[in-house]
């Protein structure tokens, strides 16, 4: 007899509802959640099911035998992997305290359990992936809102017009936003693309910008600029609730759309049009402000740019534009209970500088690359100890032989995770997790303009031994003595906890999975948003109090990208639907439609280099090469060459996904510690990589 | 005369290929036969936008198929309504199908030994339901459409 089971999508972190039918024992189906999703699921959401039966992943807990990264693994049982963690993590705390103890997680709804049990081990060092990804649009978001990049909804279906700088959010594939996008277009709505490539979102839209690589943030002066000179921005909304607009006017003087059409290599009237048309349609227009913009050394003002514009449209708490972000205490709910917030706050200051050398960061997870300079430093203190939980820093952050040159002095590293990532395969521990449709997860907020309530649940028995987070944290508590932080032995009661201060029980999830705790849209009136703004001023902050006391500039005046230098390229890469990052690389189902990526290349430079479509190309940095196929195109920048992150990996048990394709953060060596002063995002597109016709492009084959 | 057409909104589509994996893992699939597939034809500039359209290919359950004809063990058959599916108790996995098929749709199945082909879910649709792709499609591009006489 068959079973519906209400869950959570794990395969990215977007983490969309599904629904789960499983019949004996066995999943028969999976599709998104009905009620939210109307069965919309992604392509990677139906490979849920080829994640389940791989057997291409840690199947119990593993110790390192010999050298880290030799592959040479001793299976265990969980009591013995707990021990081994117990006693080397006792040591380290009696040597160096227990701040010399990290633990790094991908964000999102459930790191209260990893934060609570750091922050319960008495150290203050959690931290997570965010420096290479929404690092500066986060701290962007902070300065000009006090809110974070979450604090704002993109009302995107109900927009006039959508703007996108080099989000491909059509590849990124949220499937209930790219929805709204689809349903903006059907009626009607514009979608402008800025990109040096162009990609599947781009060809869904009615503007496209092709810029020079490094320049975004010259189009977005020379829009506001422009935006300004016509008067098309809401001058009410704009007295009323920023401060510093007359010092952007005065700021912006030298942008001009001309200036701009000329730094980024575009045509001056195509800015005015645009900016006549964004005119036509404000407030019901979105400029959306990057998700990952890890990318130049100006991507947190970039970002800053577009919020900007933003506030100049007016799109603040509108149908069709930024909604504030609603949660249990807007609909008169109290919210779930947290570990975290049972456990006393580590006094130590962090080891990544952040709150105390680097006042104007957002203290909650810090920086991690900074860390890698901590543990070669030893300044502020020694680090002795990593966990990673279902984080890789060998595919997110660039260089990993930076980082393992850093590793080499920390004593314990620990990867805990569903598959073998690049940094588990070098650990000295791997703990397994059950895949997420093995295991259940604590109940998570989601916030909107209608915030719930949501629950994972496990939809069948684990194929392996592997356990569920919550209980992995639970073991390693109690093994350190601080089980008490953990109130609960089954999930039942983990559930019951969180919930007892909401007044719903679980049962409550049976319906739908998931409670709304409001039938109708919350909306605040925009007349009267005072108090809603956390900034120190309580305004929007053009002029950004926080940052000009750390003694960066709120408004940065331009400079130009470096050139690439004769005969290299910038490496730039993004993502497709296929595939999660390194994720998902080895699926089986994901790997048949692309088992490896290819170098984008613009025609007249390929054509220069003696390169056709198919060719094999060496891609050089100063000591890492890679070979990949190169796809030659009219439609990518000369200056920059692309590829979907995440290939080219050497976790030998992943046999589908070894070796395949290139890896573009090997090639970005010296990149681990540029960071953005201003914004902590780390600046991932500031590489130039040489490329060349392969020598292994057959010509002749001479073996007997 | 086919009741039935998959047809592809264009416009709605973003060419992540979901519809591709959500009928492999409906079918039970392993790596191998494809059974739907969408496309591009190569970028091209329109107005100063680099565009392009995708298209949807399945079975396109013939009127007089070739594969139900040269089927030696009548495994393919064609129903009533249309659908063009394969009798897998019958099927020997011979591959004359795919043969005589102009767009070689049929496929093998290394799984089964036998052959596979879109039937439009054919199982589903008997229960009242709508093919794995349209169902799952990520936009909804994809319809299932019931074709009415005039």
């Amino acid at each position: 007899m068959g079973k519906t089971i209400w869950s959570m999508c794990g395969m990215c972190s977007v983490r969309c509802p599904i629904k789960v039918e499983v019949d004996d024992g066995d999943i028969s189906w999976i599709e998104g959640n009905p009620h939210i999703l109307d069965r919309a699921l992604c392509p990677k959401g139906s490979a849920g099911k080829a994640l389940y039966n791989d057997s291409e992943r840690p199947q119990t807990p593993l110790i390192r035998r010999s050298g880290r990264g030799a592959g040479n693994w001793d299976p265990v049982s969980w009591e013995t992997a707990i021990d081994y963690i117990g006693e080397k993590l006792e040591r380290i705390i009696d040597k160096y305290g227990a701040r010399a103890i990290m633990m790094s997680c991908r964000g999102g709804p459930w790191a209260d359990l990893y934060k609570a049990f750091i922050h319960a081990l008495g150290s203050p060092n959690f931290t997570n992936h965010d420096s290479a990804c929404g690092r500066n649009v986060h701290h962007a978001s902070l300065s000009i809102y006090g809110l974070g990049r979450k604090g704002f909804v993109y009302d995107i279906k109900n927009a006039k017009h959508l703007v996108l700088f080099g989000r491909n959010i059509l590849a990124a594939l949220r499937v209930a936003e790219v929805n709204q996008v689809m349903d903006m277009l059907d009626q009607g709505g514009t979608l402008t693309y800025v990109d040096v490539r162009q990609t599947l979102t781009g060809v869904k839209a009615q503007n496209f910008f092709q810029v020079k690589p490094g320049t975004d943030y010259a189009l977005a002066l020379g829009m506001i600029n422009e935006v300004l000179r016509i008067g098309a921005y809401d001058k009410e909304f704009v007295d009323k609730y920023t401060i510093g607009f007359e010092k952007l006017e005065e700021f912006i003087q030298p942008y001009t759309a001309a200036w701009a059409a000329k730094e980024c290599g575009v045509k001056e009237k195509k800015i005015k049009s645009f900016v006549e048309q964004i005119g036509a349609d404000r407030p019901k227009v979105i400029f959306h402000p990057g998700w990952m913009l890890s990318r130049y050394r100006d991507s947190f003002y970039h970002s800053r740019a577009l919020q900007i514009l933003n506030v100049l449209m007016g799109n603040i708490e509108t149908k069709g534009g930024q909604i504030f972000a609603k949660g249990p205490g807007d609909c008169g709910v109290k919210g779930l209970r947290t570990l975290d917030s049972q456990i006393p706050k580590p006094e130590e200051k962090r080891a990544d500088g952040v709150g105390w050398k680097y006042k104007h960061f957002d203290k909650g997870p810090g920086l991690f690359h900074l860390f890698y300079d901590t543990m070669t430093t030893q300044d502020p203190y020694p680090i002795k100890a990593l966990i990673c939980h279902r984080h890789d820093p060998f595919n997110c952050f660039p260089d990993p032989q930076a980082q393992k040159d850093a590793l080499a002095n920390v004593d314990l590293l620990i990867s805990v995770d569903t598959h073998y990532s690049e940094f588990g395969w070098f650990s000295d521990v791997i703990l397994p997790e059950s895949t997420y449709l093995e295991r259940d997860t604590g109940i998570a907020t989601q916030k909107g303009p209608k915030p719930r309530f949501i629950v994972r649940r496990k939809a069948v028995e684990t194929r392996f031994n592997t356990k569920p987070g919550w209980e992995i944290y639970k073991l390693l508590a109690e093994r350190m003595g601080v089980g008490k932080y953990f109130p609960y032995e089954t999930i039942e009661d983990y559930w019951n906890w969180q919930l007892e201060p909401t007044g719903f029980k679980i049962e409550d999830f049976d319906e739908k999975g998931f409670v709304s705790l409001t039938d109708k849209p919350i909306m605040y009136d925009r007349e009267n948003l005072e108090g809603k703004f956390k900034t120190p001023s309580g305004k929007i902050e053009i002029i950004s109090s926080k940052l000009e006391d750390a003694g960066l500039p709120s408004l940065k005046p331009y400079e130009p990208p470096c050139k690439p230098p004769k005969g290299k390229f910038r490496l730039v890469f993004g993502r497709s639907p296929i595939h999660a990052h390194g994720h998902t690389i080895n699926n089986p189902l994901l790997n048949e439609l692309l088992p490896e990526n290819t170098l984008w290349i613009n025609k007249r430079v390929a054509d220069r280099l003696g390169l056709n479509d198919g060719d094999l190309a060496d891609v050089v940095s100063d000591t890492f090469k890679g070979t990949v196929k190169v796809h030659v195109t009219e439609f990518i920048h000369p200056e920059a060459v692309y590829t979907v992150h995440g290939f080219g990996r050497q976790v030998p048990l992943q046999s589908r996904a070894y070796h395949a394709g290139l890896s573009d953060q090997k090639l970005m060596e010296g990149l681990l510690l540029h960071m953005d002063e201003a914004g902590g995002g780390l600046c991932l597109c500031e590489k130039f990589v040489t490329v060349r016709r392969s020598p292994r492009n057959p010509r002749r084959s001479v073996e007997l | 005369m086919n009741r039935y057409l998959l047809y592809l909104n264009a416009k709605r589509c973003i060419g992540c290929h979901g519809c591709e994996i959500h009928c492999k893992v409906n079918k039970n699939l392993p790596v191998g036969p494809i059974l739907c597939e969408i496309s591009h034809e190569p970028l091209k500039n329109v107005r100063g936008v680099p565009k392009t359209e995708y298209s949807f290919r399945s079975c396109y359950q013939c009127e007089d198929p070739y594969c139900v004809s040269i089927c030696p063990t009548n495994a393919m058959q064609k129903r009533e309504d249309g659908i063009v599916f394969i009798d897998y108790d019958a099927c020997i996995g011979c591959m004359a199908c795919a043969g005589a098929c102009p767009w070689q749709i049929p496929q093998y199945n290394p799984a089964t030994g036998k052959a596979v082909k879109c039937d439009y879910c054919i199982d589903r649709i008997d229960k009242g339901l709508k093919p794995a792709c349209v169902t799952k499609c990520t936009t909804h591009a994809l319809k299932f459409v019931e074709l009415q006489e005039f």
